[in-house]
């Protein structure tokens, strides 16, 4: 790890102030990627901004019925919150199989928004990776590639998957994350803020210079979903998912009448899958309907050599979670 | 020996230490002036360095020197010789020239005044390579040519080609199983410190014997000024037996600097410079008469071995004697891949090996259209045939008969995919597990003290397993003290010589020898005591009998212990022992036992877990039924990881490692643990093997349970996965 400089802020303005004085500026909160990485060398922050003192750690519902989550708010606080627990099973389940429980303790909402890739070859300095040094190449195509890597979203110059839970449940019941930085606030939609790689795999959010998150706002629940997550993977626990599904569907009758559906493992960035959601608006809920969903939601699915699995076997995900919510 | 002590569940004597932080581990140590190394790892699997410059990371906060092969001293390779105990797997020492044969090989190492230096200025190391084709795998390797093979392993009997031509059931198949990594928690790591040509070496060891052996002949001095020492390791699992290029390293680096130095192995290298188990190709031929009665077995085994040592996985060990077979052949051959050399993992030989013998039971079973515990029944043997000997003490059918009813194996409907509970399709499978009982030369000393404690010292290490409990035990069965009087030291070198904690033979070399000790150290007192002018003065000391601290007499008159040690104005009363590790000519010592595996397979979501686990284990005498537990339930869970997860994967084009850390090499979590999970220990000592009748235990549960597994999940699935890990694409319907 390299030396970098260490500033403690008390406020957003003050954090942002203090990360506009530098190119090589980067926000710490729960550090368990920024450190993990650091220790790497795959990062070299030259300045750290330390959020954690800024506030921002509690959850608030607002007039309106949204959720406004606070930046510093741990992955654990948020999956064991009441309100979370009761209207937002999906999250509080999407959050509880990620990681494990002191990383959980540790994380936090803003920094598991941020969290980066699990590529090895981005991980290996010695490797060629586009995300890591532009231009550079991809070392995942054509080489080791099964585990965390995507079969939607991908390009010739990245192929990786996004690696969080939370961000899939937070796809599928949707929202904005609020930003601050030196222009003011801001607020971004939740589906725009992961970008995909394209040519340009370094870019990752629709953060602008020196901006921080200091909130996540959710959308109110549906009235009447039922929501669910279903994270696949080879051991049962402590491991990314290979597929996973967050689904919120709200029934009329036997009648779907409104679907949420977001995958994670097989996208380059939280997945949501608005055509899949609408092929099942104002169906049936049967098997057929949900393997049509699925069939929609992967069609144009690219595997890799090593994952071409993650195309059948996400699609069980979303099937088995359909039906889970409409049992 | 009395029951109340000896097999009891008694809980670890270390455990207050290690909960605490008080147990010191090779890397807690901090001796005056300590300095820190880093090492520089090749980030090539195959070639030579073109140049190293140091310049830059010399210029770095606090560095005090950076050794490359152009500034490393002259050392001498160790012997790796077993007897002289310097054994070792990987025999070039590191930066004995400027090739590489592996990824994660030493290629420098930095030594500054912190670890945190010391690391970032490894980074500033720039090293050029000239690259060289790697071989990146075994399957690899053999397309290259013809592997070579182990003589001294190879076993035949009868004429196998013939019996397995002309059997009414045939099975020819070949498994493959991967490169594993024994990922112990605790990293290996050195603390070495000089002191006028004397050397205190901590290191994470499973043998300080044969650390201080081979550090002795590397750096060419009497193993007399050498302290090694492993009170505590986190583990091994095999890859702390022998001394690794990062223990040479440090203590070379130590002596030119005057300064003591540490060194811990980072995890991702743990993958590449301490050792792995091997992959391995294995083809097997089994042939059966119409009633399933075994013709001919022929077991041919080749694994990946380095370009810098030549490591033979006996994966036909088991096989020439585990059944009744005139006609066997068993073979084993090496070929070289750029990797870093293989070593023993738990169960070497034996996990590979019946992952593929028991797997090929299963298959043969099918074809004569056995069941396959009644085809095993009646393959039983009590003769080793390789040996022509019979077994000292086998209780095979009792493991079938009690692990079966246990299980509820007679509920099994054979048809495919019948079973289902759910959404889940259960599997039922089963194996038998081997594990060779063996025992070496050990020394020990016990002392009766006259603070009213007892201490036990023998030079073999506790590696998590429970051999301080146990010593304990033994010590205390004879002296007559409760547990907490007995002071126990193990893993330091200056101790009477002990075995190696590997091969499931530390218990049963260690405790014959320690009870021998403390029976003598009893025989000093009671000689004290009936010294003229002592209490029992007019007694003999056959008369004289120590329990709760007091020596007694038939007639009641008792003195506490210390009472004769005070009169007698000596500290102690000690006995030193030494037992023979020879066996005889006369049996086969093998323990024996049965896996019985429920699996659920749920199509609809790919999802594979292992649900039920019933093992009988018959090897001796249980000295603690906890820790003896425990061991086969930790065993359990390493072969549930063999048969799903494990796996070291690499990049097929640079041959370097990809999953180096502990996220993505999967080793089962809590979670994957089943919850019904019934270890049947059968308790008989084998007397003919030691006077204890224990022969060991930390090895023989992971053999068979891959196959267990594997056999469950084609109950289940239909899917016959003869390449481990098995993985849920496998499963998955085209």
């Amino acid at each position: 790890m390299r030396d970098f400089s260490y500033m403690q802020a008390d406020s957003v303005g003050a954090a942002v102030a203090s990360h506009a004085k530098g190119a090589d500026s980067a926000y710490i909160s729960g550090g368990t990627t920024l450190l993990d990485l650091a220790k790497l060398e795959v990062m070299r922050p030259g300045h750290v901004v330390d959020v954690r003192k800024t506030g921002y750690d509690t959850v608030e519902q607002l007039d309106d019925g949204r959720l406004r989550i606070g930046t510093n708010v741990t992955n654990t606080d948020l999956a064991y919150h009441p309100i979370v627990k009761e209207h937002y099973t999906v999250l509080s389940d999407a959050l509880l199989s990620g990681a494990s429980t002191s990383i959980r303790n540790k994380a936090t909402t803003g920094g598991n928004v941020m969290q980066r890739a699990r590529c090895a070859y981005f991980r290996d300095t010695a490797a060629p990776c586009n995300k890591r040094e532009p231009g550079s190449g991809c070392s995942a195509i054509g080489g080791h590639a099964r585990s965390v890597f995507a079969v939607l979203g991908t390009s010739e110059h990245c192929v990786v998957a996004h690696p969080s839970d939370m961000c899939v449940a937070m796809a599928a019941i949707g929202g904005v994350v609020n930003v601050e930085g030196p222009n003011g606030k801001r607020d971004i939609d939740f589906l725009d803020f992961h970008l995909l790689p394209g040519d340009t795999p370094h870019l990752e959010h629709a953060l602008e210079a020196d901006e921080m998150i200091t909130h996540v706002t959710l959308n109110a629940p549906i009235k009447g979903g039922k929501s669910h997550y279903l994270k696949l993977r080879d051991r049962a626990s402590y491991q990314f998912a290979l597929a996973s599904s967050a689904v919120i569907v709200a029934m009329d009758g036997d009648v779907v009448r409104d679907a949420r559906i977001a995958m994670g493992g097989v996208g380059t960035k939280p997945w949501r899958a608005a055509e899949a959601e609408k092929s099942l608006t104002g169906k049936p809920a049967t098997e057929e309907n949900f393997a049509k969903a699925a069939d929609i939601l992967f069609a144009n699915a690219k595997p890799t050599d090593d994952n071409a699995f993650k195309v059948p076997l996400g699609k069980q995900a979303v099937v088995r979670s359909l039906q889970t919510v409409t049992a | 020996m009395s029951n109340d002590i000896i097999g009891a569940a008694k809980p670890r004597i270390d455990g207050p230490d290690k909960l605490s932080g008080r147990a010191r581990y090779a890397a807690d140590h901090y001796p005056a002036n300590l300095t820190y190394a880093y090492g520089v790892f090749s980030n090539i699997a195959s070639g030579r360095i073109a140049s190293i410059d140091v310049e830059k990371a010399k210029k770095q906060p606090g560095v005090i020197e950076i050794f490359h092969h152009d500034n490393f001293p002259k050392l001498h390779r160790s012997p790796s010789n077993f007897a002289q105990q310097n054994k070792v797997d990987e025999a070039r020492l590191p930066f004995e020239d400027n090739n590489v044969y592996y990824g994660g090989q030493f290629v420098a190492l930095v030594v500054a005044d912190t670890f945190e230096n010391a690391r970032d200025a490894a980074h500033f190391v720039d090293v050029s390579y000239q690259e060289s084709k790697p071989v990146t795998s075994l399957t690899v390797a053999l397309k290259n040519g013809d592997p070579k093979q182990a003589k001294s392993s190879r076993h035949t009997r009868g004429d196998a080609d013939s019996a397995f031509a002309s059997a009414a059931h045939q099975v020819d198949v070949t498994y493959t199983t991967p490169v594993e990594t024994h990922n112990p928690m605790e990293m290996h790591a050195t603390t070495a410190d000089w002191n006028n040509g004397d050397l205190t070496f901590y290191e994470a060891s499973q043998g300080v014997v044969f650390a201080k052996n081979t550090i002795a002949a590397v750096f060419g001095i009497n193993p007399a000024r050498i302290d090694a020492r492993a009170p505590y390791i986190g583990s091994g699992f095999g890859s702390k037996l022998w001394i690794w290029p990062h223990a040479v390293a440090a203590t070379a680096a130590s002596r030119e600097l005057g300064r003591p130095v540490q060194l811990v192995v980072p995890r991702a290298q743990m993958f590449t410079t301490t050792g792995h188990r091997p992959a391995t190709h294995q083809n097997l031929k089994l042939g059966a008469d119409a009633n399933g009665k075994l013709q001919a077995i022929v077991h041919d085994s080749v694994n990946s071995t380095s370009f810098v040592g030549n490591y033979v996985e006996t994966c036909g060990s088991v096989t020439k004697s585990l059944y009744d077979c005139s006609n066997v052949r068993v073979t084993h051959a090496t070929a070289q891949v750029n990797q870093g050399t293989p070593t023993s993992m738990r169960a070497p030989g034996a996990a590979p090996g019946l992952f593929a013998l028991e797997s090929a039971i299963d298959e043969l079973a099918e074809k004569v259209g056995m069941d396959p515990l009644a085809l095993r029944k009646a393959n039983y043997t009590e003769t080793d045939g390789s040996k022509s000997l019979p077994f000292s003490s086998i209780h095979l059918m009792e493991c079938y008969e009690k692990g079966a009813k246990e299980f509820g194996w007679d509920q099994r409907n054979p048809e495919i995919g019948s079973m289902k509970n759910g959404t889940e399709i259960l599997g039922w499978g089963m194996a038998a597990c081997n594990w060779e009982a063996l025992k070496r030369d050990c020394n020990a000393r016990v002392a009766l003290r006259a603070d009213g404690t007892a201490s036990v010292s023998c030079a073999t290490q506790d590696i998590g397993t429970g051999t301080y409990t146990i010593v304990a035990q033994t010590a205390a069965d004879v002296l007559g003290l409760p547990l907490d009087k007995i002071h126990v030291e193990l893993g330091d070198s200056a101790y009477p010589s002990g075995p190696l904690s590997g091969g499931s033979w530390a218990s049963a070399s260690a405790l014959p020898a320690i009870h021998a000790a403390a029976k003598k150290a009893a025989d000093q007192l009671k000689g004290y005591a009936v010294e003229e002018d002592a209490v029992f003065a007019d007694a003999k000391t056959d008369d004289l009998s120590l329990a709760d601290g007091k020596l007694s007499l038939k007639d009641g008159q008792s003195v506490d212990f210390v009472q004769i040690l005070q009169k007698r104005k000596v500290a102690e009363a000690f006995g030193e022992a030494y037992t023979t590790g020879a066996t005889g000519d006369e049996y086969s010592f093998r323990s024996f036992g049965a896996h019985f595996v429920e699996i659920g397979w749920d199509p609809g979501i790919s999802r594979l877990r292992v649900n039920r686990v019933v093992s009988a284990i018959d090897c001796g005498q249980i000295v603690n039924t906890k820790t003896a537990s425990n061991q086969v339930e930790g065993a359990i869970a390493m072969g549930i990881g063999m048969a799903l997860f494990e796996q070291t994967e690499y990049d097929h084009r640079s041959g370097m490692p990809v999953n180096n850390n502990y996220a993505e090499y999967l080793v089962p979590t809590h979670a994957d643990y089943p919850e019904d999970v019934n270890v049947l220990l059968l308790d008989h000592p084998d007397y003919k093997f030691n006077d204890l009748g224990i022969r060991g235990i930390g090895e023989i549960g992971i053999t068979g349970m891959a196959a267990a597994v594997a056999n469950a999940v084609y109950h289940a699935t239909g899917k016959r996965v003869r390449d481990l890990p098995i993985r849920i694409e496998d499963l998955m319907s085209a």
